[in-house]
C-alpha cells in the first residue's frame, strides 16, 4: 500500500521584499524551500509508514532543479521520488495542477494501490488551499481538509479516522479509503535528515515524467489548461498616517497626545 | 496568414526588464511557440533571441509585464516609417458562457448557524449584481435551515435556492459539492462567492474542480470590468503583491473571500423574495465520510478575536512570551483581546489561533493596536481594514507606520504601561467628577 505526499518547492515568501521605490518584488537571494506545510504532509506520511507499513511515494511538479527537493524528501525517509517536469506543465493555476498531480497518482497506483494521499494544507506562495481538493475531486477520493491529527487507519476495512481543525471546532470524521487528507502544521514536529539517509540521498534519483510519459491532451495543463488569468500585479496601495509626540524622549507625553486624539476622534470613550 | 507587405513591419524580440519577474511558475516559456525561452535557476526568463519571432506571446501573458518588445534603431526607424497601426485583436468571448447569469452566494452555516462572511458576500455581491444588471441569490444547503432563507433576504438577496435534508445536517465535502453542482448545472450563474473560511475552502476546491471553472482563493476586493468580467484580487507572495485575477472562458466565475473584508449588509427584515426549493437523492449508506463527532472548542476567558472591537497585537519586538501580559492589561483595560503577529508565534510566545496576517486570520476591528510589529505585508493584509491602526515600535523606518492612523516611535515597554496609566488616570478623575 501506497502513501503519496505532494509537495511543491517554493521561494521563501518571508524573505521577499518589496523595493520601495520600484514596487517591484526583490527576489536576490532568496532561497526555494519546501513549502512549509508540505514538510509536516511528508513528516506524517513517513509516521504512518513507521506505524502501518506503507511505502511513500513524494511527488512534485515544477522545473528542473525541484530534483533538489525531492532528494530532501528521500533523506527524510520517502522511499520513491517522481518529479513531474515539462514546460507544457508551466504556468499552471489549481485547476491545471490537480491535472497533473492527479494523473501522476492514478500512474503510481497502477503499481500500487494507493491508499492515502497527504498535501499540505496550502503553499506559501499561492495560498490558495485548492489543489488538495482538485486532487480528491478529480481522482473521487476522499476529501479531509485541515486535518490536525489522524486517529487511525483501519487497513482491513480501508477506513481513516482523522480530526479536523475548524473555525471555533474540532470534528472527528471516518472515511473511507483512498482519500485524499491535507494537514496543517500542528499535525506534527518535524524530524531532521541524519548524516547517512543525507548521503544515501545523495546518490538517489527522482524520476522523471514529463508531458511524453504521462501523455495528457495538452489543453488540460499548463498554461492552456488553466481556468484562471492574472490580469495584472500591483503592489498594495499603503496612506501613512501621522506620528505622535517623542516616544523615546517622552513616552508619557506621547501616550497622553494619543488617547487624546483618540477620543476627540471619538475612536475610544473613557 | 499576414499578407506579405512592400516593407515588412519589423516585430522586434522578446526582452526581459531586470527586476520586475516574479518567477510566476514559467508562463512565458509555457506559451512561446518557438522554444525560444529557457528559464534559469531564480526562474526568469532566458530568451534565444536567434529564435524569438516577435510574437509578442510572452510579453501578453506576463503577469507582471516584467517583458518588453526590443528594437534595434533601424528597426524604429522603419516602424515611425510605417504610420499604419494593426487592429489589436480583440479575445472573443466563447459561446455558452452567456447563458450564464446571477450572482450567488453560498450561505455558509453550522448546523443552522450562518457564519457573518455570508451577510458580508451578500453585500458586496450587490453591488455586482447591480453593476451587471442581474439577480442576486442565496444558496442555503443544511437540514433545519429555511430560516436563512428569510435572513438572506434581509440582508439582500432576491432569491434562495434551498436543498433542506437531514443528510445535510453536518458539512461534508460529498454531500455539499453535489449539491452545488448540480444547483450550478441547472440554473447556471456567472458570479459564485464562497467565504474563505475552513469549509469555503474545502468546497470551493471540490465545486470548481468538477465543473472545471476558474477559482480564486482568498479575494480581498471584487469589481466588474468595462466587459462584464469578475475582477478578482488577492495578495499573493505572502501577502508582498497583489494580483487581479479573471476567469474568462468558463463559467461561474467562483472566488472565495476572506472574512472581514467586506463592509457587512445592511439588514431590512421587510424584504422577501422567492425561495427555490429543490431536492437530491443522496443516500446516507453510499457516503464516504461520516461526521463522528463534533468537539467545540473551549471559549475560555479569552475574547474571541474575530469579534473583538479593540485588538492589542505584539510582535518579535514583545522579545518573550511573558512580556504579552502587559499587552493583555491593556486589552483588558479596553475591553479588547490580544494577538501577535507569525513571528510571535514562531517564537513559541504566542498561540497559532492568535495570529493575524495571510497565514492567520484577518481582522477589522475598530482599533487595533500593534506593538513591536514590524509590517511585513504578511501581516498587513490582515489587519489592514482595521479603523484606526495604532502603530508602536521602536524602528522609526518600520513598515507598520506606513499604514498606522497613528504611530508612536518609542520603546513598548515605557509606550504601552503609560498609555495604560493615562487610562486608568482618565478614568479616575472621571470618577471623582
Amino acid at each position: 500500500m501506497l502513501i503519496v505526499t505532494c509537495i511543491k518547492q517554493v521561494p521563501d515568501t518571508t524573505q521577499v521584499r518589496v523595493d520601495p521605490v520600484t514596487g517591484t518584488l526583490i527576489r536576490e537571494g532568496v532561497p526555494f524551500i519546501i513549502n512549509p506545510y508540505d514538510t509536516h504532509a511528508l513528516e506524517e506520511g513517513l509516521r504512518l509508514k513507521e506505524k502501518y507499513g506503507f511505502r511513500v511515494a513524494v511527488i512534485s511538479m515544477g522545473p528542473p532543479n525541484t530534483e533538489i527537493t525531492l532528494k530532501k524528501a528521500i533523506a527524510l525517509g520517502a522511499d520513491e521520488a517522481v518529479l513531474l517536469s515539462d514546460r507544457a506543465f508551466g504556468g499552471a493555476d489549481t485547476l491545471a495542477t490537480s491535472q497533473v498531480l492527479s494523473e501522476a497518482i492514478r500512474r503510481l497506483g497502477q503499481k500500487e494501490e494507493v491508499a492515502i494521499v497527504i498535501c499540505g494544507r496550502q503553499t506559501i506562495d499561492g495560498d490558495t488551499a485548492q489543489v488538495g481538493p482538485g486532487i480528491a475531486t478529480r481522482l473521487g477520493y476522499s476529501q479531509l481538509t485541515l486535518v490536525d491529527r489522524i486517529e487511525s487507519v483501519d487497513l482491513k476495512a480501508k477506513k481513516i479516522r482523522v480530526r479536523r481543525r475548524l473555525e471555533g471546532r474540532h470534528e472527528i470524521v471516518e472515511a473511507k479509503l483512498p482519500a485524499m487528507i491535507a494537514v496543517v502544521k500542528e499535525i506534527n514536529s518535524l524530524r531532521y535528515p541524519t548524516v547517512p539517509m543525507r548521503l544515501m540521498a545523495e546518490d538517489s534519483k527522482a524520476t522523471l515524467w514529463d508531458n511524453k510519459i504521462m501523455g495528457l491532451n495538452e489543453n488540460t495543463i499548463g498554461l492552456k489548461g488553466s481556468a484562471t488569468q492574472v490580469r495584472k500585479i500591483f503592489s498594495p496601495q499603503r496612506t501613512s498616517g501621522e506620528i505622535i509626540g517623542d516616544g523615546i524622549k517622552d513616552p508619557k507625553e506621547a501616550s497622553r497626545l494619543l488617547i487624546e486624539r483618540l477620543i476627540e476622534k471619538r475612536a475610544l470613550s473613557i | 496568414m499576414e499578407e506579405e507587405k512592400k516593407i515588412r513591419k519589423p516585430r522586434g524580440v522578446a526582452r526581459l526588464i531586470p527586476g520586475k519577474c516574479i518567477a510566476c511558475g514559467a508562463r512565458c516559456q509555457s506559451d512561446c511557440p518557438e522554444d525560444a525561452i529557457e528559464m534559469n535557476e531564480k526562474g526568469e526568463p532566458v530568451i534565444n533571441t536567434a529564435k524569438c519571432i516577435g510574437c509578442r506571446r510572452c510579453v501578453k501573458i506576463c503577469p507582471a509585464q516584467a517583458l518588453e518588445m526590443y528594437f534595434t534603431p533601424e528597426e524604429l526607424k522603419i516602424i515611425a516609417g510605417l504610420a499604419a497601426t494593426v487592429p489589436e485583436v480583440v479575445t472573443t468571448v466563447e459561446p455558452g458562457i452567456k447563458e450564464y447569469r446571477g450572482v450567488w452566494i453560498f450561505v455558509e452555516h453550522t448546523e443552522g448557524k450562518p457564519a457573518t462572511v455570508s451577510w458580508e458576500l451578500l453585500g458586496e455581491g450587490a453591488k455586482l449584481a447591480k453593476t451587471l444588471g442581474v439577480e442576486l441569490c442565496s444558496l442555503v444547503i443544511g437540514e433545519k435551515v429555511e430560516h436563512l432563507c428569510q435572513e438572506s433576504f434581509a440582508y439582500g438577496a432576491s432569491k434562495v435556492y434551498l436543498i433542506d435534508a437531514p443528510v445535510f445536517q453536518h458539512y461534508r465535502t460529498e454531500t455539499y459539492f453535489r449539491a452545488i453542482c448540480y444547483l450550478v448545472e441547472k440554473y447556471k450563474p456567472e458570479i459564485l462567492l464562497m467565504g474563505a473560511t475552513g469549509m469555503g475552502r474545502d468546497l470551493a476546491g471540490a465545486v470548481a474542480t468538477k465543473i472545471k471553472t476558474g477559482l480564486t482563493a482568498d479575494c480581498t476586493g471584487l469589481d466588474i470590468d468595462e466587459k462584464g468580467y469578475l475582477l478578482q484580487t488577492r495578495p499573493a507572495f505572502g501577502g508582498n503583491i497583489m494580483a487581479t485575477i479573471l476567469t474568462e472562458k468558463t463559467r461561474p466565475q467562483m472566488s472565495t473571500v476572506r472574512p472581514h473584508v467586506m463592509a457587512l449588509a445592511k439588514k431590512d427584515e421587510s424584504r422577501t423574495g422567492t425561495i427555490v426549493r429543490e431536492s437530491m437523492d443522496i443516500k446516507e449508506e453510499d457516503l464516504p465520510t461520516r461526521v463522528i463527532e463534533v468537539i467545540e472548542d473551549a471559549t475560555g476567558e479569552q475574547l474571541d478575536l474575530a469579534g473583538a472591537e479593540i485588538i492589542v497585537s505584539g510582535g518579535r519586538g514583545m522579545c518573550g512570551s511573558e512580556n504579552f501580559t502587559i499587552l493583555q492589561e491593556l486589552a483588558d483595560e479596553l475591553g479588547g483581546a490580544v494577538a501577535c503577529s507569525r513571528a510571535a508565534v514562531e517564537a513559541g510566545w504566542m498561540p497559532a489561533e492568535r495570529q493575524v496576517g495571510q497565514t492567520g486570520k484577518t481582522v477589522r476591528p475598530k482599533i487595533y493596536i500593534a506593538c513591536g510589529i514590524s509590517g511585513a505585508i504578511q501581516h498587513l493584509v490582515g489587519m489592514q481594514g482595521s479603523d484606526v491602526i495604532i502603530a508602536i515600535n521602536q524602528d522609526n523606518k518600520a513598515p507598520i507606520f506606513e499604514v498606522a492612523t497613528y504611530g508612536i516611535v518609542g520603546d513598548v515597554f515605557q509606550v504601552v504601561p503609560a498609555i495604560i496609566n493615562n487610562i486608568r488616570e482618565l478614568r479616575e478623575r472621571k470618577v471623582d467628577k
